[in-house]
């Protein structure tokens, strides 16, 4: 039992980690069903090619194989493709081009790691090694990956019905107003900008077990998922036409998802289909190389940004063209990233009074790409903070003055961008000032002489971004494209000894909920922290729940348990009048205890639990009985978390090795539940970012279409070593339109920190001529860029 | 697949006869055979930590350990963890609230008191030596340097 303080607003110890710390942590491919068989995805080599022919007959007579699947096997079923969930509008009014995404191919392979067929045996080898007698027909066809490429005229055609594989072009904001101020600057800043792309590498490989019992007409799906009941609704409406109330999908302990757990993917929907085929539980785990070839991958823009200032460098407006890379298929979300998550926080903190952005969204023969940590908005941001930044530098202005000269001041909330958000509440300048003092600029000129009296060049680099979280007002969703609600579910259930159960629709895999949401529902019921008892995951259980992304679990999920609260809480009332023989308008509630106005009279939440079931002295002429109360929330605005990040970088010139000598981050994160477990929130986004910014891209061969880094020997993932011990802090304005003040926190570290990382090697290497720098800015880049300015300045 | 074999192997101070092709990882007789499945899977290729046991006390990735050269040897995995370095971990991890989706911990912890039996008072170098063969996408690196000096400190104290 824990004498700790729980509290909301306290640093409460997770509930979670005893069994994460022992090993008996539950995770999907923990899970045997009896009788199960095992699955392996037989996958693509090529990056493109037409399928002439699949001939399974050699492989279906190998060991142990129970079946082999094609995708003219899932066809002739009836299984429909996986669909994408966001339905964007082309600038010329036509829906996006969507091609069918079958989950088995048919007749064309169109990436590396593309699902051919699926092969079911009673081990797991026997499966593997069936797999290579299955004898595909190819013709090869040439391959295109970047989506600058694939846009321009004869190219490959990832789908043979899609001219230059566009799969849309769509536009936000004024072009007209931004032509105009662009043509009154005194000074535009122009830059070419890589967002990197980026394999998200959850630990965890994707997984499932699949399980259909015929006495019941029931299928269960185990899976690793941020969003177990999005899979359900989309598995059963779109890909296999199941009857939803016959479907459970389970998402127990998830072991990380950063996005890549939110799409349905392939391996879901076979199994499930496959499992009441062959009549036995199906298991699939993929192998690391799997997770690399075909979990969904996150970011590859392509942008050129120019701002417009005027001559004291306010600025006038900003214009922007991106191209973005949806890989072969559309996931699940993969058309909103690069659009409303994106263009809609071009704005950033700043009064720009316009705004134009064009996204031209291109099928590659690369896997698909979709929302990870911050999705759109680490975009959005390492545009704004990259120009912003160019700019200060090129005016001679001082990159925390430049900033506070375009602040959206804190009086002026609500306050409506260019465009589309309206954001609530905020104070830029107060977590601007906060960050300055924690990292110490002030010092940072004699940190930079005595770091070049060692032959090391420092640099700062500042990134003051925002991000909308809480997704989202449903009806505002639903305008822009969504074809999904995206509100959340919870119930709160008081048993008749005093404890409680607490369903929620969020998901929680690393997040802690189990603690925080605990956290609440202690707090507002005044019971014990340890009596509260949080449950995710299981369709069966939860009634409904849209999940866990975009940092909006306790924004939304936990709104909907306050909601909840409020509904027991008046229960609560009613049952406490009847018991204590007063009117309910003289009950007074607190801390647990409802009482009598000015007496002494008085019942707590856990006696009010017991008669609400042993309803021997208890309302019933107006009451049912029990104390079981459960809510939906839907949220009237986006949560708009902000906050300034400040990167101390130290070069070697000689290397190119970029060292982060200090990272500080103030963060404006709404109302805080739990202390310590935002402060781990944001060590994790912050080493994401820093990842993108120094170490990880995703590269696949330009000719052949293979992916070049499918390896953790290739691929290079933040390690102990790689990182600084994070200077953290909060300078909060509770979010005006959630009944808990709260905005999120969970992508802020992988939004904020890009920009202030490239920018403070830029600074660094300024002395030495270098003006722009690339993602991932690994030693070799770096080295070059340095090289390259000096010869540019020697000539 | 190859010929099965019996091997014994003890685990966690207990002999258990397996019937699998020697060839087979650790990590999946553990896994798959023995039901031990508190040690994980990351990689295959020893470059993520997660598979991390103890083998006659010393760290060892398990998904690229024969079981065949593990006769005669101790095998410790999470699940049989126990001792003073032990204790101090897990208590400094639960204290810190290192874990955030767990997956990765099992080997962290593995780590981390393999670091700590070997070295009772590691200096942020030695650690990031240690640890740097356990990756952590939730990016817990910060807290377990952290927690390992708080361990250190636990078990002068």
């Amino acid at each position: 039992m824990s004498d700790q303080d729980t509290a909301i607003g306290a640093p409460a110890k997770r509930k979670e980690d005893r069994r994460f710390l022992t090993g008996e942590g539950r995770y999907t491919d923990d899970i045997d069903l009896h009788g199960q068989v095992y699955a392996y995805f037989l996958r693509s080599p090529h990056a493109h090619a037409r399928i002439n022919g699949i001939d399974t007959s050699e492989a279906m007579n190998a060991p142990g194989v129970l079946a082999i699947f094609t995708g003219e096997d899932l066809a002739a079923d009836g299984v429909g493709g996986l669909p994408c969930g966001w339905e964007i509008t082309d600038v010329n009014g036509e829906p996006m081009k969507e091609p069918p995404h079958p989950p088995l191919a048919q007749g064309k392979v169109r990436y590396v790691g593309d699902h051919v067929a699926v092969v079911i045996a009673e081990s797991y080898y026997q499966a593997k090694d069936a797999a290579e007698l299955v004898d595909v027909d190819y013709d090869m066809l040439d391959a295109v990956v970047s989506p600058a490429d694939a846009l321009e005229p004869g190219k490959p055609l990832v789908h043979d019905d899609i001219p230059n594989n566009q799969c849309y072009v769509w536009e936000l904001g004024d072009r007209g107003a931004v032509d105009d101020a662009f043509d009154k600057a005194a000074h535009v800043t122009r830059l070419d900008l890589v967002n990197n792309r980026l394999i998200p590498n959850a630990l965890e490989p994707r997984a499932a077990v699949a399980n259909y019992s015929k006495g019941e007409d029931q299928y269960t799906l185990y899976t690793t998922s941020q969003n177990p009941h999005v899979i359900r609704l989309l598995m059963s409406a779109f890909v296999l036409n199941l009857p939803e109330h016959k479907v459970r999908v389970v998402a127990p302990d998830v072991g990380g998802g950063f996005g890549s757990k939110i799409f349905h993917y392939a391996e879901e929907a076979v199994l499930t289909w496959a499992s009441r085929k062959v009549g036995r539980p199906i298991k699939w785990t993929a192998e690391r190389v799997e997770s690399f070839l075909s979990d969904a991958h996150g970011r590859d823009h392509v942008t050129h940004a120019e701002l417009a200032l005027d001559e004291n460098g306010k600025f006038l407006a900003m214009r922007v063209d991106t191209k973005a890379n949806m890989g072969a298929y559309l996931s699940t979300f993969a058309s909103s990233v690069p659009t409303i998550l994106y263009a809609t926080l071009l704005a950033g903190q700043y009064t720009t009074p316009a705004i134009h952005c064009q996204v031209t969204a291109a099928f590659t023969n690369t896997s698909p790409v979709d929302a990870y940590r911050g999705a759109g908005r680490p975009e959005a941001t390492y545009v704004v903070e990259r120009l912003v930044s160019a700019a200060g530098r090129e005016m001679g202005l001082d990159q925390a003055e430049i900033r506070r000269r375009n602040f959206i001041p804190k009086d002026a909330f609500p306050y409506q961008t260019p465009v589309a958000l309206n954001y609530d509440v905020g104070d830029y300048d107060a977590t601007l000032t906060e960050a300055m003092k924690v990292a110490d600029v002030d010092g940072f000129d004699a940190r930079r002489q005595e770091a070049l009296r060692r032959g090391r060049y420092r640099g700062l680099g500042y990134s003051t971004y925002i991000e909308a979280c809480g997704l989202a007002p449903s009806n505002i969703a639903g305008a822009l494209g969504a074809r999904a609600g995206l509100y959340e579910a919870g119930e709160i259930r008081l048993h008749p000894t005093g404890k409680v159960t607490v369903f929620t629709g969020s998901h929680s895999h690393g997040q802690g909920h189990e603690t925080t949401f605990a956290q609440i529902v202690s707090d507002r019921l005044g019971l014990p922290f340890d009596d509260v008892e949080v449950v995710h995951g299981d369709t069966d259980r939860i009634a409904f729940g849209m999940g866990t992304y975009g940092s909006r679990s306790l924004a939304v999920g936990g709104s909907a348990l306050m909601k909840a609260l409020d509904k027991v809480i008046d229960k609560s009332r009613k049952i406490a009048a009847h018991m204590l023989e007063a009117s309910e308008a003289d009950i007074e509630y607190a801390d647990g205890v409802f009482k009598v106005a000015g007496t002494d009279k008085s019942i707590t939440t856990a006696e009010i639990a017991f008669s609400a079931y042993v309803p021997h002295n208890y309302p019933l002429e107006e009451l049912e009985p029990g104390l079981d109360e459960s809510a939906f929330y839907d949220p009237t605005n986006f949560t708009y978390p902000a906050g300034s990040h400040i990167c101390e970088v130290e070069v070697d010139p000689e290397t190119g090795k970029v060292q982060v000598v200090n990272f500080t981050a103030v963060d404006d994160f709404g109302n805080v539940i739990n202390p310590m477990i935002v402060e781990g929130q944001v060590h994790g986004g912050l080493a994401q970012g820093i990842g993108q910014a120094l170490l990880e891209g995703c590269v696949y061969d330009p000719e052949s279409g293979q992916l070049v880094t499918g390896t953790y020997m290739d691929y290079t993932m933040p390690r102990a070593d790689d990182l600084p011990s994070f200077k953290v802090g909060t300078k909060n304005t509770p979010c005006t339109h959630n009944p808990l003040g709260v905005k999120g926190c969970g992508e802020a570290g992988a939004i904020g920190s890009p920009p202030a990382v490239i920018d403070a090697i830029i600074d660094a290497l300024a002395p030495l001529g270098v003006t722009n720098l690339d993602m991932p800015a690994t030693p070799a880049r770096v080295w070059e860029a340095i090289n390259k300015a000096g010869a540019t300045r020697a000539a | 697949m190859e010929q099965a074999m019996s091997t014994t192997i003890k685990v966690n101070g207990r002999e258990h006869t397996v019937d699998v092709d020697p060839d087979t990882p650790l990590l999946w007789v553990l896994r798959d055979e023995l039901r031990l499945t508190g040690t994980k899977y990351g990689c295959g290729i020893a470059r993520c930590g997660a598979c991390t046991v103890h083998l006659d006390g010393k760290p060892t990735r398990s998904c690229v350990l024969p079981v065949q050269s593990v006769s005669g040897r101790e095998v410790t995995t999470i699940e049989g963890l126990g001792g003073r370095e032990a204790k101090a971990v897990q208590n400094a991890w639960s204290g810190m609230d290192v874990p955030q989706c767990g997956y990765c911990q099992s080997g962290q912890v593995m780590s981390a008191v393999g670091l700590l039996s070997d070295n009772p008072e590691p200096t942020d170098a030695d650690i990031d030596r240690a640890m740097d063969g356990n990756v952590c996408r939730c990016a817990t690196y910060a807290r377990i340097r952290a927690a390992i000096h708080q361990a250190a400190a636990d078990m002068e104290g």
